[in-house]
């Protein structure tokens, strides 16, 4: 069975890596394996491609990241209960593979509970950031009858559960280490059959609840997942990722023949906790998600959905590319067609995607390298973050030469597969699941859309009208005052004075007679930015009776750009004139992160005012309130 | 070429790949000592290699007695040839 399916092939994979070994520069054969690394690859060419590395990432994790540019360090411990040795090549390849630099070090063979319970100096110099506990069903197995009581089984195997989660916890107090746990793979052959799981004290049964109670224990713990007895299940080592013979000769659980994709599932994990997964699914339409050509066969003459075997299978690759959605992986297309007719093809009633599903839509005759740039710059990610899904082998070579950033899979000649092989590779790691990462396909698009219509707009007066911006101004009450806290105590670029006030405090200063607090939303066609402004302005000492001083300002960046500060003191001329004020003084406090403000009120018009305290840094503005200022900007105001 | 210069040439090849080492030339009485590198963890490397790439399956027994090259070259034979 081939591994690594999902890369490309080489045309001779043992050449290049000649080739590189001639490279006299640590950091250019770091480079070169790293590029080397995303082809297919069998065990001795991923041995050699690490032998290639091996300077550059001592570089990368001795002198720092900033020695290396583009790369991450990360040092992982590995402790395990059988031979791992001929394995750590294959895990510092696929981690170059991802930009990462793994060093690993490697406990004394069987000795990770001395590592983890004693004091191991040398483990502590080297300071692990991952600890990978590999453990195996043939360690410390429960010795008690094979008729042993169901009970006698659960107390056998929650005493190990309780003694690993002592592991984890001692690998986090000492090292402060992200635990990974491995699963434990099933060893033996099967003793009764089918009967086995019936037998609370077969090996089989105590292994499997074993494995689920590892499982359950990790969730509560934190604890992330090397699923292996998963993945062997599944058919991801083929026939089997132990062989018995490997075993009695050198104790190894994994046969090297599987070094390069164990490595690479354990370099996912790695790769996840360093913030390395990719983000976005971006697929191409014809014949990837439905079959025939939507520009010739038209809408109805699609192969999609139920009544023949070609459209199930399409549509079942839609489903997949749904579900990945819903968990927070952002869908995007990049298709060579008209955009209209595109578009049109969404309204086809068996497909699973909805065009809302869809962040960035590029549809055009430019060339998918130049279509891939845009939709990440639309989404605002790196090209390191995209996998591009293209049944076109031509279209994958050229993307694949053009951005080697974006992951390119080969993909089986039968769209039934694809769903398969997407998974296999497993671009989308994750080391955590909440309910905000399904609400944050919707912000993607949001933020798409809006970049989509600003790469449309012939001009920027008709961009802003387009995007049909109401800001919604409501005076600071309970219920937005936690939010507007938060905001005033985190925002360091675009405020004014950057004084920190906690609630109490922004609940005194509302309260003050004569004060104006304000909180700002903004919502526009795309969406809702949220709270995205708050001013304080309250009378002040220092100013004459009608002069309204603004304590605070300050203002999310996400909106720069939208003549949002234009309304904003628009609402707030308004407020202070039904209060009786006849002007605003605003004050710019420097800090080291707000020089962006400098100019501020300077550019909406206010004029310099002297400041009585001579030795102050801060500047004093003055904007008289007259019935006769314009506010320029596109945005429509409401008063809640 | 006979049988026996073919297996030795790809069990060269095979050993100047894992041991990246290009210059690498072996005799029938090569053994494990006059390499570097060839230790216990590389000759299980050595033996799964020459497993894929012969199309053979090496019994447990047999890897025990292997001492050099010309045995490994003679016991690849045996199993090409079926015997």
């Amino acid at each position: 069975m081939e591994q690594l399916a999902w890369l490309a092939q080489h045309p001779d994979l043992g050449a290049a890596i000649s080739h590189a070994k001639s490279l006299s520069d640590p950091l250019a054969r770091l480079y070169e394996t790293a590029r080397l690394a995303a082809y297919r690859r069998d065990f001795t060419q991923t041995l050699r491609l690490d032998r290639l590395a091996q300077q550059g990432i001592e570089l990368l994790v001795g002198e720092g990241e900033q020695s290396v540019p583009g790369f991450t360090a990360l040092r992982m411990a590995v402790l395990a209960s059988h031979t791992v040795d001929h394995l750590l090549p294959g895990i510092r390849v696929a981690a170059l593979q991802r930009q990462v630099g793994v060093s690993v070090y490697l406990a004394p063979y069987g000795q990770y509970r001395q590592a983890l319970l004693g004091d191991d100096p040398a483990l502590k110099a080297f300071a692990p950031q991952v600890i990978l506990l590999a453990l195996d069903a043939m360690d410390s197995p429960p010795s008690f009858a094979l008729h042993a009581s169901a009970e006698e089984a659960e107390n056998a195997v929650q005493a190990r559960v309780e003694e690993l989660r002592l592991l984890w916890r001692q690998a986090r107090a000492r090292y402060a280490a992200q635990v990974i746990q491995q699963t434990l793979v099933p060893a033996t052959p099967a003793l009764f059959g089918h009967f086995d799981a019936l037998v609370p004290g077969s090996p089989r049964a105590l292994l499997e609840r074993l494995n689920n109670e590892i499982r359950r224990a990790a969730r509560e713990d934190g604890v992330l997942l090397m699923d292996l007895a998963w993945s062997a299940a599944g058919g991801q080592y083929g026939d089997g990722l132990a062989n018995p013979v490997r075993w009695h000769q050198a104790k190894q659980l994994v046969s090297p023949i599987w070094a390069p994709l164990y490595g690479d599932q354990l370099a996912r994990i790695a790769a996840a906790v360093v913030g390395r997964s990719r983000k976005c699914l971006v697929l191409d339409l014809d014949n990837t998600l439905w079959g025939g050509v939507v520009g010739d066969d038209g809408v109805d003459g699609l192969y999609l959905g139920q009544g023949s075997a070609t459209g199930e299978a399409f549509l079942a690759f839609q489903q997949y590319a749904a579900q990945l959605a819903r968990r927070g992986v952002i869908l995007a297309v990049c298709s060579k067609n008209d955009m209209q007719v595109a578009e049109a093809a969404f309204d086809h009633p068996e497909m699973a995607l909805k065009r809302s599903d869809i962040a960035a839509f590029v549809a055009n005759w430019e060339d998918k390298a130049s279509n891939l740039r845009r939709i990440a710059e639309q989404l605002n990610i790196g090209l390191d973050s995209l996998v591009f899904v293209d049944d076109n082998p031509a279209e994958r070579d050229i993307v694949r030469r053009e951005l080697p950033q974006v992951a390119v899979p080969e993909l089986p000649d039968d769209v039934a597969d694809y769903p398969a092989r997407v998974a296999a590779a497993g671009y989308f790691e994750a080391i955590a699941f909440t309910a905000d990462d399904s609400a944050r396909v919707q912000t993607y698009r949001a933020n798409g859309e809006r970049q989509a219509a600003l790469g449309q707009a012939t001009d920027m007066a008709g961009y802003l009208k387009g995007l049909e911006m109401v800001m919604q101004a409501r005076p600071i009450g309970t219920a937005e005052l936690a939010r507007a806290t938060q905001l005033i105590n985190k925002t360091n670029q675009f405020n004014l004075s950057t004084r920190r006030y906690s609630e109490v405090q922004v609940q005194q200063l509302a309260d003050t007679p004569g004060a104006v607090a304000l909180s700002l939303r903004l919502t526009d066609k795309f969406g809702d930015n949220g709270l995205i402004s708050v001013v304080l302005a309250r009378p002040d000492t220092t100013c004459a009776a009608d002069e309204l001083f603004i304590d605070t300002w300050l203002m999310s960046c996400r909106v720069l750009g939208r003549q949002a500060e234009q309304a904003a003191l628009q609402v707030l001329a308004q407020h202070a004139a039904t209060a009786g004020y006849s002007a605003l003084i605003g004050e710019y406090r420097p800090s080291e992160r707000n020089a962006m403000v400098a100019e501020h009120y300077p550019q909406l018009g206010f004029v310099n005012a002297p400041n009585p305290d001579a030795s102050s840094p801060a500047t004093l503005w003055r904007y008289p309130l007259n019935a006769s200022s314009t506010f320029n900007h596109h945005i429509e105001i409401r008063h809640d | 070429m006979t049988e026996t210069t073919t297996v030795l040439h790809e069990l060269t090849d095979l050993f100047r790949d894992l041991f990246d080492d290009e210059g690498l030339v072996l005799s029938s009485d090569t053994t494990a000592d006059q390499v570097e590198g060839w230790d216990s963890q590389m000759h299980v490397m050595l033996i799964v290699a020459a497993e894929q790439r012969f199309g053979i399956k090496f019994r447990t027994a047999e890897l025990e007695s292997l001492r050099n090259v010309g045995q490994f070259t003679q016991l690849i034979e045996s199993k090409l040839s079926g015997s």
